[in-house]
């Protein structure tokens, strides 16, 4: 039988990921997501449906103020798919953004008695918002069959744009629970950044707004990519946007490499500082 | 016999709080409100940044090295603050060392709390695989153990309701049973047995003794002298971050023992500060059992004597000699009690230049602890002596004060100051 050997001494530098340790502890992983989804509906008369209404009732106050009221143009779609169809994933964006921001603060009870993968605590978070997405997506898929739409064939690229939604995501919530731990402002920043984030991408509006000259920097935002392939795929609004994915897609690389090191950098003080 | 923990020359500093400034103006106090976000800022970074040494750090440890071999079992004593809790975070991973290595071969689960990751909102059985996976173990092991854990608990009838509702006691009896279904090769374990009822600790005692039995390996960290002889082979005593003795475990709680009394300070040696007319001085204290026997420490509950020296410098009769003790907190100098052998309606008469004077305490009712005795003597109102840093400490250690065969921390939650005892009935 082979003999576990664990080192324990000071790490300097930067530290990569140890994915045999992670593998080991994928059911924590499991347990952790399945306690935030379910400590989130305990006590909740409509339970998980609140995934569904978030996304809905924000749809419906945004077509009116944005549609009906400031009559924003959407790209010749009903304003209801159009801001639809943005929602869904920037809710999971933001959501994951505030969770995982907030996950090494919030289970510091954990970090400063056992030792794990620190690493399991925003990816508990991503994936406990993940199962949120997801049904924000299959009421996506109904409205869109309600409405008669049909995707375009571009939506063999899906997967690519989650990629990015995920690294995005991750990367920053990474990057920020990081700071939070040491940083406390970073928990009451997060909570009118994320909403004035949500005008930095054409959740509301569309990409067409933005001043010709704009777009390219305007699409550094991971985000413009994400949100406008998705119009482009389930409502045909513009042709597929490649440029702003390609560009977003180095964007949320660098984000999620830069979360993740600054993590495990992190990682060696976190019990000493939370 | 195979090594199985290498410790080698583990320090780890931390840095001490600075201390706020205080201001004398309100404008000053506005200037250092506007300042504040910089300062701050400087001093959270700080936080983590323990490489520069230009702050006053502090060395929780400091140069420590041990070593451990399949089966020992060892227990790590010494005094609040000896470093005791920073060398098993740092051997389970939580914080990392400042300087020095470890090598641990084999399967480790440390134990630094009981009942870890429990969510109240969740079920007893949610949080039986929450807490499983928390200290290591795979889902499967846990469904394989399930049955076995929530028998140990002695909960089962309220296993799917959510924790909230639990009492605090099979709180700690579910996470403590999940904590005992572990089979690492090496179990770490904070002073977590103090906790949950007496019938459970026991229980919790065997468990223990068994895991032990099958040739584990067990660091293990108490305070209770009597839980550390049972279990442990070897014991390693810390002091101020080093490593004051290691060696078999009756020889290391026999040096704790010793630096309790070592520490107990030397009240009549130099300068000694008194007050009083000086006609009689307390020259000695000393605390002795029914025996005779002087004792370092006493046990809660025990019959004790207290024993005090006087001397004269001439010899003489004095009459009416009314000497008292009082019994101080060391933690906040607090008066405890106060006793005069006039409170008794005992005077005495000394007739010889060197006296004893001594007072049984019938079942002492003070809680775990050091106390500081300081003694007057008196005649007719007038003060003869006075030693007013105290004549020396006493050292209470945990008892049977009930006399029901089970120690007095046990039972009581918060420590009191003073226990008492009385007679139970039903009318």
């Amino acid at each position: 039988m082979s003999v576990m050997e664990t080192i324990i001494k000071k790490k300097t530098g930067w530290i990569g990921i140890n994915w045999a340790e992670l593998f080991r502890y994928k059911d924590l992983l499991w347990f952790l997501t399945v306690r935030s989804i379910k400590a989130k509906y305990a006590q909740s008369v409509l339970g998980v449906s609140w995934a569904v209404i978030q996304p809905l009732f924000s749809t419906l106050v945004y077509t009116i103020v944005f549609g009906n009221l400031a009559r924003i143009d959407s790209n010749g779609v009903p304003y209801f798919l159009f801001s639809l169809v943005a929602l869904v994933p920037w809710t999971f964006f933001s959501n994951t953004l505030s969770e995982s921001a907030n996950s090494l603060i919030n289970n510091a009870n954990l970090v400063t008695k056992v030792y794990f993968p620190r690493l399991v605590l925003p990816l508990s978070s991503v994936f406990s918002k993940g199962i949120d997405f997801l049904i924000g997506f299959i009421l996506l898929v109904v409205v869109l069959i309600i409405y008669k739409q049909t995707p375009d064939y571009t939506i063999i690229f899906l997967p690519w744009l989650l990629l990015v939604l995920l690294m995005t995501s991750l990367g920053t919530g990474m990057l920020l629970s990081a700071l939070a731990v040491q940083y406390r402002d970073v928990k009451y920043a997060l909570v009118f950044m994320v909403q004035l984030l949500m005008y930095a991408a054409p959740v509301v509006y569309p990409t067409t707004n933005v001043p010709e000259a704009y777009r390219s920097g305007y699409a550094l935002n991971p985000m413009v990519g994400v949100i406008e392939g998705f119009r482009s795929i389930f409502l045909k609004t513009l042709p597929f946007p490649y440029f702003w994915v390609v560009l977003g897609s180095f964007v949320s690389l660098v984000l999620f490499l830069g979360g993740l090191f600054f993590f495990r950098k992190m990682e060696r003080v976190f019990s000493d500082v939370a | 016999m195979s090594r199985v923990i290498e410790v080698k020359g583990i320090s780890k500093k931390y840095r001490l709080g600075t201390q706020e400034m205080e201001h004398e103006t309100f404008v000053a106090s506005i200037w250092h409100g506007i300042k504040a976000p910089i300062r701050n800022f400087q001093r959270i970074r700080n936080l983590s940044a323990l490489d520069r040494e230009r702050d006053s750090v502090f060395w929780a440890l400091n140069d420590v090295s041990f070593n451990l071999e399949h089966g020992q079992v060892l227990g790590i004593i010494g005094h609040n603050g000896a470093g005791k809790s920073t060398l098993l975070k740092i051997l389970s991973q939580i914080t990392e060392p400042s300087a020095g290595e470890i090598i641990i071969r084999g399967r480790v689960a440390s134990l630094l709390e009981v009942g870890t990751g429990f969510h109240p909102e969740l079920s007893g059985r949610d949080n039986v695989y929450m807490n499983g996976t928390i200290l290591g173990m795979t889902k499967k092991e846990i469904s394989r153990k399930f049955d076995e854990i929530v028998d140990f608990s002695g909960v089962e009838k309220h296993i799917d309701t959510p924790v909230k509702f639990y009492s605090s006691g099979m709180k700690v009896r579910l996470g403590f049973a999940v904590a005992a279904h572990l089979e690492p090769e090496i179990l770490i374990i904070d002073e977590v047995l103090a906790v949950g009822d007496i019938g459970f600790q026991r229980k919790c005692l065997g468990k223990m003794g068994e895991v032990a039995g099958n040739g584990r390996t067990i660091l293990f960290v108490s305070h209770n002298m009597a839980a550390v002889q049972a279990l442990c082979t070897h014991g390693l005593m810390l002091h101020n971050g080093q490593v004051a003795y290691q060696g078999l475990v009756s020889e290391a709680t026999q040096h704790y023992l010793a630096e309790f009394q070592s520490e107990s300070g030397d009240f009549f040696s130099g300068n000694i500060q008194r007050s009083g007319s000086g006609k009689v001085l307390i020259n000695s204290f000393q605390v002795h059992n029914l025996l005779g026997e002087p004792m370092t420490s006493v046990h809660t509950g025990a019959d004790i004597v207290l024993s005090f020296k006087l001397h004269t410098e001439e010899r003489q009769v004095l009459e009416g000699i009314d000497i008292g003790f009082s019994i101080h907190s060391t933690e906040d100098d607090s008066l405890l009690t106060i006793l005069y052998s006039s409170y008794m309606g005992k005077v005495f008469t000394i007739t010889s230049k060197d006296a004893t004077l001594q007072c049984v305490l019938k079942s002492l009712p003070l809680p775990e602890g050091r106390y500081l005795i300081k003694a007057q003597i008196m005649q007719r109102g007038e003060v003869l002596d006075f030693p007013t840093r105290g004549v020396g400490y006493l050292e209470v250690i945990d008892g049977d004060f009930y006399g029901t065969g089970i120690k007095s921390t046990r039972l009581t939650r918060n420590k009191p100051d003073f226990l008492i005892t009385g007679n139970w009935k039903q009318l």
